[in-house]
């Protein structure tokens, strides 16, 4: 199969290049980043980050043939050669495939990402009803690979302002949480020109998830919440 | 330096986005019609269409709400896109003048000499 390999060693090399690799590998049942782990191995300068191969620690993720995705949980077949892989988009380049997510992570932790809750500690634990549970559905499960918010040209032109879709996803899953108390916090925290509403609604943080998740509806109802409180 | 957060502001204005478009999408179609049904018409046929109050009040209103949709959609534009805020305050200052002055240019006209 043939492979497009973004490559770039700031040691080395002035600016990045593009590699064409060709692998011998039969993709029947097999992931991109089994391809890669083959490259790997002939060549061992190329460098990715990868852990839990099975799209649960979101390390993997990178631009393929044009879209954000986990290499680990993207088959092989379904991808048209040659297959075009390069960094995420959006965030400084360490070396080749691996990227600098400290803009992404400095976003993240700007909404304060856990239990804000001043009560007594209960006997045994904070207790939540099946419906407000529910809420939770959907916002709870981002693994933070930032597939979603380097896919968003709103965090490419202000990565240093715009939270971008992962971090306002999260920034909800707190205001929806019934045991939290901080939600006029979290809400004053995220009203802003810059922080909330550089998202004009255009859903590649959807289109890019690689759980399926919807960080448009969560900040929909973000603004929604913002509303009432308002009006 | 380290970033501000949360300026307690953009929520109003992203009403009046949502607002204006609602109006353009009900007052657009209707004032449209109003002339095209009337078409073709000479320059006094032309002119009647602006005679009854409600169509100058209504087209007002349209250009008003089209001015503050557009305001938004600029002013979007250029905090997305222009990071110098001396440029970009002096760009704003610039749609401000031409839109108002839109505006406050088709009143004069709907209600001067004819």
């Amino acid at each position: 199969m043939k492979f497009r390999l973004y490559r770039y060693s700031p040691e080395t090399d002035a600016k990045p290049r593009m590699q064409d690799v060709d692998l011998d590998i039969d993709p029947a049942g097999k992931m991109l980043l089994d391809a890669l782990i083959a490259i790997k191995a002939q060549d061992e300068t190329l460098s990715l980050r990868r852990s839990c191969r099975e799209g649960v620690c979101g390390s993997d993720a990178m631009n393929v043939n044009g879209k954000n995705r986990l290499a680990c949980i993207t088959p092989l077949g379904e991808l048209k050669e040659p297959i075009e892989v390069r960094p995420l988009p959006g965030l400084p380049v360490i070396r080749d495939l691996i990227v600098d997510m400290e803009p992404f992570y400095r976003q993240y932790r700007s909404i304060k990402p856990w239990l804000i809750n001043d009560e007594p500690e209960p006997e045994v634990e904070r207790l939540q009803s099946p419906e407000d549970r529910a809420l939770l559905d959907g916002a709870y499960e981002c693994i933070l690979c930032a597939c979603c918010t380097t896919a968003c040209p709103s965090f490419w032109w202000n990565p240093d302002k715009f939270v971008g879709p992962a971090g306002l996803l999260q920034a909800y899953r707190f205001i929806a949480d019934s045991r939290d108390e901080a939600t006029s916090a979290r809400l004053d925290n995220v009203e802003d020109p810059y922080r909330l509403y550089r998202c004009h609604g255009i859903m590649n943080c959807v289109d890019a998830c690689p759980k399926g998740l919807n960080p448009t509806e969560a900040i929909g109802r973000i603004k929604s919440l913002l509303v009432k409180r308002r009006v | 330096m380290k970033p501000a957060t949360g300026a307690h502001a953009g929520t109003g204005i992203w009403l009046v986005q949502r607002a204006t478009a609602v109006v353009l999408a009900v007052a657009l179609p209707g004032l449209m019609a109003h002339f095209l049904l009337a078409l073709p018409v000479d320059f006094s046929g032309w002119q009647g269409l602006f005679a009854p109050l409600w169509v100058r009040v209504l087209l007002l209103l349209t250009a008003l709400a089209l001015a503050l949709h557009a305001w938004v959609g600029v002013r979007d534009i250029f905090m997305d896109y222009i990071h110098f805020t001396s440029l970009r305050l002096a760009l704003y200052l610039a749609v401000i003048v031409i839109l108002t002055g839109s505006v406050v240019w088709l009143a004069a006209v709907l209600w001067g000499p004819a």
